[in-house]
């Protein structure tokens, strides 16, 4: 039987896809909800808009269990740290998104008091706007994510 | 007791006239007869002196304030000759009343006493005043800062403390690793 | 640990317990780190990593200092509702002292609004609290008004009235919600956001936004109802009240939510007082005080509701005064429904008041109107004020300082939370670590009003 000749990276281009979309498929938030944009959070978690079909079955609390970080609300300096120690704490692969104005900007508060965009403590893979982003958004966002881990177009 | 309602029907510059203050603000007035009573929009304050302020709170307290709403401050900077102003909300169950005390207090002496004493819950506004205008309250059991980062310096509530804000348009934000 | 200050007492009333001190002998933790025991010969760390096995069978009534454990809970914590820091100094199960430690969401609020009009204060200020947004607004608002002098038209007040009515609902709908969350009743979690749905689906067509609405604008509200909003509250009404019920019935008399919740975090009226405390948790204990009925505001003494009130400053008692309030809330926003009153949706001042976008193309005065309004602000006139209003939590306060200008030079929100979380300590004290959660709970903080 001859030998059937693939390109010398098939098989393994294969199989990184599957793991990526695998990884997608069930990526487990670890709960930062700091503000207003964690009720939405919540609320896109809750019943109506339900983020388990998704596969974010639920919002573990404790980071070494969790892939994806959705840093939603203002990050004060006092709380950076703190955000920049559960992101640490995360294990690989992880991705970190970052919800609603106050944590990709600043948003409306520009003084001493916040962080101005949480990028300037944790890389961001996704920013997802609004104040707060509805349920909507905010899941257009994540399946973007998701979207975009498949692709590759992420690194993780 | 319609002068207590805050409603919003009355002018910036009227209020009780001395006729209608009740009682017991006015026997407060009697026994301390430097305390300066003002109608505010409508509202009942008392301007203190420093000395004063803490016999007075306990004589509110005991005459029926049992309810201390508010403790905070405000910066004249550069508008009065004493920069401070401690602002204390009173507040009576029993005669349905609030009640203001205002506390001058000077800039290269922000000592006042502390009110914990006499209302426990003043401790953590009692705190936030010191964390953002670095007002020094004297007996209190933890007088440490509460909304900054302990190791901040200055006071952000102050006139002359910037706002901080970064300039948005050419924010050089170096993404974090 | 000696603490060497006096515990502050309050005349007649029961000793209170101090506020534990910073800056001790226990050296400071890390940000969400736990400090082990230094030296491995340490006898708490030899019974941890199990070399030397603690005698259970003694029986110590007084265990010597040094077996005490500090805890961190928080600021990053499933079940603090938001980011509280609580300090724990634990005996075994048992809390000794507790000190929440806050400013993990400072966000500057009061110092922003110092640069912001007074037409944009509603923006600033409707974040703080932001489970209960318009009462922020209101109370922003009210005092506004109270310094310019002038009085919204009856339609705004009732509009007014309606709206904070319905916030009071979904703000004690999050409250149950994550209430039976943290205690384990998952199912609760999701009930009370679907009910949420209604509201905020009512709040997005009125105001445009499911949260943080800049509604309650200073001279009456932003835009009038749209229509079709008497069907939609009218579903909202109908709804509610047998939803509420079901919830009841699964909870009130559960076994197990009662001895979980049934003399945990109790709290007696003095200490209440004592401590500032209002709102739910002051009428837990038994004291009758509503802000609505004592210093009535925007003309909500014309419509009739009960305040509910407890008896025993627990959980359970707070849990059930929630439900009652939301009931009571649905009664007003009937009644508000029913008789509202035709006319103008904000002040007819064209100072304070924007004119209607259809004029601006018409008048030269109603474009230099807006311009001004928009850009410089009105000017408010000197004076102070101090106007409280009943929000979810208590009283919601906002002390307010002009100096002439366009901009407040000093804002203030008493906020209710922030006097609520001194309760923690009080009513922690002795209690099992896992009473922690459903005490926090109970008191239902919102850790934007606390940090501002």
């Amino acid at each position: 039987m001859a030998a059937l000749s693939f390109p010398s990276n098939f098989l393994t281009t294969t199989i990184d896809k599957a793991a990526r979309w695998a990884r997608t498929q069930s990526m487990w938030p670890a709960t930062f909800g700091l503000a207003c944009c964690a009720i939405e959070m919540m609320a896109t978690g809750a019943a109506h808009n339900d983020l388990a079909r998704f596969g974010m079955e639920v919002f573990r609390a404790s980071p070494r269990q969790a892939d994806l970080m959705i840093v939603a609300g203002r990050v004060s300096q006092k709380m950076a740290p703190v955000l920049r120690q559960v992101y640490d704490q995360m294990p690989d692969p992880k991705w970190v998104i970052s919800m609603g104005a106050c944590a990709s900007s600043g948003g409306m508060f520009n003084n001493y008091a916040l962080v101005q965009g949480v990028d300037e403590v944790v890389p961001v893979d996704m920013y997802v706007p609004g104040c707060p982003p509805g349920p909507q958004s905010l899941m257009h966002g994540i399946l973007t994510l998701q979207r975009m881990i498949v692709e590759g177009k992420v690194a993780s | 007791m319609t002068d207590e309602r805050q409603v919003a029907d009355e002018g910036a510059a009227e209020g009780p006239s001395p006729a209608e203050i009740p009682d017991v603000l006015a026997e407060l007035v009697a026994r301390f007869p430097e305390a300066v009573y003002a109608p505010s929009a409508g509202q009942h304050t008392l301007t203190v002196s420093r000395d004063d302020y803490h016999p007075l709170a306990e004589a509110a307290r005991d005459a029926g304030f049992e309810v201390c709403a508010d403790v905070t401050c405000v910066d004249w900077f550069r508008r009065r000759p004493v920069r401070f102003e401690l602002v204390v909300n009173l507040l009576s169950h029993r005669h349905r009343l609030r009640l203001r005390l205002l506390v001058p207090v000077p800039a290269d002496d922000p000592v006042v006493p502390s009110l914990t004493g006499l209302w426990p819950g003043a401790n953590f506004p009692e705190r936030e005043v010191f964390d953002m205008f670095g007002i020094v309250f004297e007996g209190h059991p933890d007088l440490t800062r509460i909304l900054m980062p302990d190791d901040w310096e200055g006071h952000p509530l102050r006139k002359d403390f910037a706002v901080g804000s970064v300039p948005v348009q050419f924010k050089a934000s170096h993404k974090a690793t | 640990m000696s603490d060497e200050t006096t515990t502050p007492t309050v005349d007649g009333g029961p000793e209170v317990v101090d506020i534990w001190l910073s800056g001790t002998e226990v050296p400071p933790t890390d940000e969400g780190a736990q400090e082990m025991a230094e030296s491995e010969t340490e006898p708490r760390l030899r019974e941890q990593l199990g070399s030397v096995v603690a005698d259970d069978y003694v029986d110590d009534e007084v265990a010597p200092e040094d077996e005490r454990m500090i805890i961190n809970m928080g600021p990053q914590h499933p079940s603090t509702h938001g980011v509280l820091r609580l300090q724990l100094e634990l005996e075994g199960e048992i809390i000794r002292r507790s000190k929440p430690i806050i400013g993990y969401l400072h966000t500057g609020m009061e110092k922003t609004a110092e640069g912001l009009t007074f037409a944009q204060g509603p923006t600033n200020v409707t974040r703080m609290d932001y489970l209960a947004p318009l009462h922020n607004e209101l109370a922003y608002s009210l005092a506004v008004e109270q310094l310019l002098g002038i009085e919204v038209p009856p339609r705004a007040q009732a509009i007014r009235v309606l709206m904070t009515e319905l916030n009071r609902v979904s703000s004690h709908l999050v409250a149950l919600a994550t209430n039976g969350m943290d205690i384990g009743a998952l199912s609760m979690m999701l009930y009370g956001f679907r009910e949420r749905e209604l509201i905020l689906e009512f709040f997005e067509k009125t105001t445009g936004l499911r949260m943080n609405h800049n509604y309650i604008r200073p001279g009456g509200v932003a835009v009038d109802l749209p229509p079709g909003w008497r069907r939609d509250v009218a579903r909202i009404v109908e709804t509610i009240p047998a939803r509420i019920q079901d919830y009841e019935d699964l909870l009130a008399e559960n076994p197990i939510w009662l001895s979980r919740t049934k003399g945990v975090g109790v709290i007696t009226a003095e200490e209440c007082l004592a401590y500032g405390i209002t709102g739910p948790i002051l009428r837990s204990t038994g004291v009758d005080w509503d802000l609505r009925k004592a210093f009535p505001y925007s003309g909500i003494d014309q419509y009739e509701f009960d305040v509910p009130t407890g008896t025993n400053g627990d959980v359970y008692d707070r849990f059930l005064i929630r439900m009652e309030e939301i009931r009571q809330s649905i009664r007003i926003v009937d009644q508000v429904a029913e008789t509202m009153p035709k006319g103008d949706y904000r002040v007819d001042d064209r100072k304070v008041t924007p004119p209607p976008r259809a004029r601006i193309d018409e008048s030269m005065e109603a474009l230099i109107h807006h311009f001004k309004i928009f850009t410089e602000g009105f000017r408010v006139p000197p004076g102070e004020t101090y106007v409280a209003v009943e929000s979810p939590r208590g009283e919601l306060g906002c002390y307010l300082v002009s100096d002439g200008g366009g901009k407040p030079w000093r804002m203030h929100i008493r906020a209710p939370s922030f006097y609520n979380l001194q309760a923690l300590p009080v009513m922690m004290a002795d209690t099992l670590v896992a009473d922690t959660i459903a005490t926090i709970a109970s008191l239902d903080p919102v850790m934007g009003d606390v940090d501002r």
